[in-house]
Order: structure tokens, then C-alpha cells, then sequence
């Protein structure tokens, strides 16, 4: 069976000029990516700002052509497809339903869009869709006529979560679906997207920057810096040993709310990641506790893990 | 020993609509005191009704509000912004907004000490460069010289923080001050919050949504739910022996690695914060209880589950103890 995602040396280049006579500069946000995402599993991904996440998954989604390398969805090249059977594949849910759901339509035009957008099908089968999506993610009909204004953050989520189910996509691309949500509405949301994926068999790209809601949802967790994937472990052995200290820096910043442990020493510096910027060898070396001679000069090679990969002079 | 800051019965309204309706809280000195809450509690209104920077149509009252044992809920705005970047002083969420995008950094921090002290120039750009270097900051001399955009969102708050301790203060309020950064920046900032606490005998009033800042930083918790505090103690006490039905949902809800199995359910509370109309009478949480009961519509007590660890519920303290049992 064919991957749900494929992505091979994915690389994405922006060209940024900073002021009017400044040469413009590159900035590699995604640099030679390759993963595949097995059908009905769940690739977490992790990393700070600005490494290059969002940007994967606007290419994956086919909201942003690669500078090279390619996406394949169910074994299909991403870009010899046709807007409108993409859309049926793959399907993105959105951090801020503040901003991700037009504020002048009603709740079951917004649902309806993608539906519309195929440009064949009958409208009593529209209906009965919308309506199937809308109770699928625990909305009531009566709210399916409300605007998005009158509804709750959590509540708009779940029209995003139900815009993004009416086509019955396969795969779905979760972009931060709870960082702007209240922790007791994040927990119907990621409990609400759990049992979509067991009831739809459905596939996830779930990005987060909270680490501990990753290790809740992904079977498989891949960790970002500066544009390249450095670690991807199954997410019980990530958590458990996890091999790249930027990994480990990572892990030690999640704050349990457990009393009495303080607020850890993440030993990182302060140094932030500039992706305009790329140190050479490791990227991660400026900031890494461990980083020794070859870090500085030589780029880490893949070592292969039990359960995934890593990259770092450390390993192997 | 005299609490720093001593609240009792805020209430704060906006024409009809109550966001503050009676909380109490304290902070003694050298105490991180959290008060943790989801949006719309009226956790970050409670904190500028005590700085006195109500939004306008914002009114307070307050049966005490005293700082350093002086009353200042009466103070008028004259005698209020003198004590404001002076002896207390607060920090926000997005330091970008709270910068001045126009002025460097050293102007910046040197106008709050000439303004409050009269400071001459050049001493204060002395005590601008010691400040940043207090806050971890490397090569201070350099940051003065750039502007707000120049510098990382974690840069930013750090500046942010210093420029709240120019003149000393006694007092510090800390309105979500990590959430916009990335996590291993967020420790960053944390130990340095914390730091400061001890080697300066801050007084902190640290706002948060956050239970894993509260466990990790504060002494005491107060959780806030509809314009009220439902439940305040110590914070071992609190995590160790939550009383009220909303405290433990709120606990339930939050991941953590290896606590809860992948694919299990997380607990949640079902519903959605209400609104509060004019005249509403009982707990504002009823609606979402399961424990909820006829006397929760009433009067609600404000009961001592433990020494320090008070409880605003109908329930009897020990209730989930015995429960389990």
C-alpha cells in the first residue's frame, strides 16, 4: 500500500530583500525534507518558530510549489493533480478559526465551500453532506445558521474540522489546531480529532509546538531546526530516548504541572536560530550543550535509529 | 507580616457586563502569587483594575486595595501613574506591542528613570546597560543602540523585564509574559522571573492560562472562573488536593507525556464559559458541574479546605477524597 504522504528532498527558497538597495538574500526555510507518513498513522512535527514547519505543510497541501524535490499524496505526484481532486485527498485545519473562516457567511455556507467548489454535485446532496459534517464534529443544525462571530474559538474549530471533512479527505493536514484555544477546549478539540481518525481512518500531518499534546496524538514525531528534520523517532521512543540534544532541550522545556521540579535549565543559550542565516555544520552547533570540533565544520550524516533516524556527530 | 498587595472584593464592570465580581487575592513580598484562568475570566482586567489602567468605561471598586499597607484604590490618576514604573510595575504578553517602535531600546529604558527620578542621562544609561546584563542579555552596550525590530521575541521580553526593574520595583505584574515565545525560551525567561523574585525580594503576581507555569513558579495559586476566585492555596496544595470541580476539570484537561495513554480521551468540561447577566446569582460553574445541586443557585460558601486553602463551592472540603475512597 502506498503512503499516505510522501515528501522527497523537499527544499523551499524565499528571496528576501532587506531595504530598497540591499541585495535580496536567500532564506532555505525547508532544506532537503523526506519522510512518508504510512495510511492511518499520525506524523507529529515539532520545532520553534521559524523552522520551517508552516512551510511544509503549505507545500504538502499544494498551497506553495517546492523550489525542488516532490510531494506525493496516495502515491500521486502532488502537482500532476487537479485542484479539485487534491482537494479531495488532502485537507488543512488552521491554527486561529479567528481568522481561517469568512466572517460574513453563515456556518453551513462556510462548510459547504469545498463541496461548491467540486462544481458537480447536486444540491439536496450538498445538504445532506453539510449536515452529516456538521454533527460529525458535534455541531447542532441550529448553529449551522449562526456566523462565525457568534460562536466560541472552540466551536469554530469545529466548523474548520467539519469545512475540512465534507470532501471525506484521507489525509488531513493540522496546522496548530489548539495553540489558540483554552486548555479545557483544546482537550475537546484534540479528543474530537482522535476519535475522527479511528471512526474515518483518516491520516495526519499534525504540527505543534507543544510537546506534550504531540506525544498525546502522533505515532510518529518528527523534530524540526533551521529547515531540516534532525530527529524522527516512533513517539513512544522519542520521548522515552530521545538521541539529538536539540530533541532533548526540547523535552526538557515542557512544563508539567507538577509542583516542586522548578522551572528546568534548558542549557541552550541565548542565541535564537535565524533561518537567514544557516550556520554552517551542524545548524543546531551555535546553541547545542554538546557540540564539539567537527559540529562547526562538518554537516551530521542520517545514522539510522531502531524506530527512525537521527542526525548528529553524536550518534552511532 | 503585612502583605505587598492586599485586593478584597474587586469588582470590575463594563456599562452592564461584570468581568470582576469580588476576587480577593494577596502578594507578600519575595512570593510569586499565579492567578491562572482561561480567556474571558477576568484574570488580565483584575490586574490593570489594580495598576489603575482600566480600559475606558472600565469602573472598579474595591472593598481593599492596598499596596505596602497604603490604601490606593482612592489614589487619583497624578499620585497612581507616579507609583506605576515605580515602586510597581508590569510587564504584558507581546512585547512588540509594549515597545515603542520608534525609540531604541536605551531611550526607552532611560526615560522611565529620568521621568519618576530625574535621573541625569548618563547615570541612566549606566543603569539601563547593568539592567539588560542583570537580565542575561550579552554586549548591552550594543542593545541600547537598536530599535525593538532589531532584536528576537525573547530579547524583546528580556529588555521588557529590565525596563520594569529601572526604578526598583517593589512589586512586579507579570501578564502572561511567556506565551508568545517559543518553549525553551519560555524557561528562559521563567528562571529569570524566578531569579529576580529571590535576589530582589520581588513581590510577583504572575498571570497565566498556563497550569505548567503555576506549578513550576508560583507559591501560591488563586484560579479564577466567570469574574471570581473559586479556589487559592499553596501551590502543592492545590495540585496535590484540588477542591473545586472546575480546578480538577482544568487539571484533567492538560496533556502530559505518559500520564493519559495515546488515544485515550483527554478529560475536558464539557459546555462553554458562560455569560454572566446582571443579576446572576449562585456558581457561575453550575452549568457545566457534575456535581451541580439545588444549593449551588444560592449563596455560595467560601470555605477553608485546608490552613491557606480556601474554596468558593457548596461542596464539603474533603468531598473528592472521600469520593475516591
Amino acid at each position: 500500500m502506498n503512503p499516505a504522504i510522501e515528501v522527497r528532498g523537499l527544499r523551499r527558497v524565499f528571496r528576501v530583500r532587506q531595504g530598497l538597495f540591499a541585495r535580496p538574500r536567500e532564506v532555505v526555510a525547508v532544506d532537503g525534507v523526506s519522510f512518508a507518513v504510512p495510511a492511518g498513522s499520525v506524523l507529529g512535527v515539532v520545532g520553534e518558530s521559524g523552522c520551517g514547519k508552516s512551510t511544509l505543510a503549505r507545500m504538502i497541501l499544494g498551497l506553495m510549489p517546492p523550489s525542488e524535490g516532490e510531494v506525493l499524496v496516495d502515491g500521486q505526484r502532488l502537482d500532476t493533480m487537479d485542484r479539485r481532486a487534491r482537494a479531495r485527498l488532502i485537507q488543512p485545519v488552521f491554527q486561529d478559526p479567528f481568522s481561517s473562516l469568512n466572517p460574513r457567511r453563515r456556518v453551513r455556507d462556510i462548510v459547504a465551500q469545498p463541496l461548491a467548489a467540486q462544481g458537480d454535485i447536486p444540491r439536496a446532496a450538498m445538504q445532506r453532506r453539510v449536515a452529516e459534517a456538521l454533527e460529525r464534529v458535534g455541531l447542532s443544525a441550529e448553529q449551522g445558521g449562526r456566523f462565525p462571530s457568534q460562536l466560541s474559538g472552540g466551536q469554530r474549530q469545529r466548523v474548520a474540522i467539519a469545512r475540512a471533512l465534507v470532501l471525506r479527505p484521507r489525509i488531513v493536514i493540522c496546522d496548530e489546531p489548539t495553540s489558540a484555544l483554552d486548555v479545557s477546549v483544546q482537550a475537546q478539540i484534540l479528543n474530537l480529532l482522535a476519535e475522527l481518525r479511528r471512526d474515518l481512518g483518516l491520516t495526519y500531518l499534525f504540527i505543534s509546538h507543544n510537546l506534550a499534546v504531540v506525544e498525546h496524538v502522533a505515532s510518529e514525531v518528527a523534530v524540526m531546526y533551521l529547515g531540516r528534520i534532525v530527529e524522527r523517532q516512533e513517539s513512544e521512543a522519542l520521548f522515552r530516548d530521545p538521541q539529538h540534544p536539540y530533541t532533548r532541550a526540547l523535552l526538557d522545556s515542557v512544563l508539567t504541572p507538577e509542583p516542586g521540579l522548578g522551572v528546568p535549565d534548558v542549557g541552550l543559550g541565548d542565541i535564537m536560530p535565524d533561518p537567514a542565516n544557516v550556520p554552517p555544520g551542524c545548524r543546531f552547533h551555535p546553541r547545542c550543550p554538546k557540540a564539539f570540533a567537527p559540529c562547526a565544520t562538518q554537516a551530521p550524516r542520517l545514522t539510522a535509529l531502531p524506530t527512525g533516524q537521527v542526525e548528529c556527530h553524536l550518534a552511532g | 507580616m503585612t502583605p505587598l498587595l492586599e485586593v478584597q472584593g474587586l469588582r470590575v464592570t463594563f456599562g452592564t457586563t461584570e468581568a470582576v465580581r469580588g476576587a480577593s487575592l494577596s502578594v507578600l513580598k519575595g512570593e510569586t502569587h499565579c492567578l491562572v484562568g482561561e480567556s474571558g475570566c477576568g484574570k488580565s482586567v483584575t490586574s490593570l483594575a489594580i495598576m489603575g489602567l482600566l480600559a475606558r468605561g472600565g469602573r472598579r471598586q474595591a472593598e481593599v486595595l492596598r499596596f505596602a499597607g497604603q490604601e490606593i484604590g482612592g489614589l487619583g490618576e497624578r499620585a497612581m501613574s507616579r507609583l506605576r514604573g515605580d515602586r510597581m510595575a508590569m510587564i504584558f504578553q507581546e512585547p512588540m506591542t509594549s515597545l515603542n517602535p520608534a525609540y531604541t531600546v536605551g531611550s526607552q529604558m532611560t526615560e522611565v528613570l529620568r521621568r519618576h527620578r530625574g535621573t541625569p542621562r548618563a547615570q541612566a544609561v549606566d543603569r539601563a546597560a547593568e539592567l539588560l546584563g542583570r537580565v542575561g542579555i550579552t554586549a548591552p552596550g550594543l542593545r541600547l543602540g537598536q530599535f525593538p525590530h532589531q532584536l528576537s521575541g525573547g530579547l524583546r521580553q528580556r529588555v521588557m523585564i529590565a525596563m520594569a526593574l529601572m526604578c526598583d520595583p517593589e512589586l512586579l505584574i507579570a501578564d502572561e509574559p511567556t506565551t508568545a515565545l517559543d518553549v525553551t525560551v519560555q524557561a528562559q525567561i521563567l528562571r529569570l522571573l524566578e531569579g529576580l523574585r529571590r535576589d530582589l525580594g520581588l513581590g510577583v503576581l504572575l498571570i497565566t492560562h498556563d497550569l505548567g507555569v503555576v506549578a513550576r513558579i508560583a507559591d501560591r495559586v488563586s484560579v479564577m472562573y466567570a469574574g471570581e476566585v473559586v479556589e487559592s492555596a499553596p501551590t502543592a496544595q492545590l495540585f496535590g488536593d484540588p477542591q473545586h470541580p472546575y480546578t480538577r476539570g482544568l487539571l484533567a484537561c492538560v496533556p502530559v507525556p505518559g500520564k493519559v495513554k495515546r488515544g485515550d480521551p483527554l478529560g475536558s468540561i464539557p459546555g462553554v464559559v458562560p455569560r454572566i447577566p446582571p443579576g446572576f446569582a449562585g456558581c457561575a460553574f453550575r452549568d457545566r458541574c457534575d456535581h451541580a445541586q439545588p444549593a449551588c443557585a444560592g449563596a455560595i460558601p467560601r470555605r477553608a479546605a485546608a490552613p491557606g486553602h480556601e474554596v468558593l463551592c457548596t461542596l464539603q472540603p474533603g468531598w473528592a477524597g472521600r469520593q475516591a475512597a
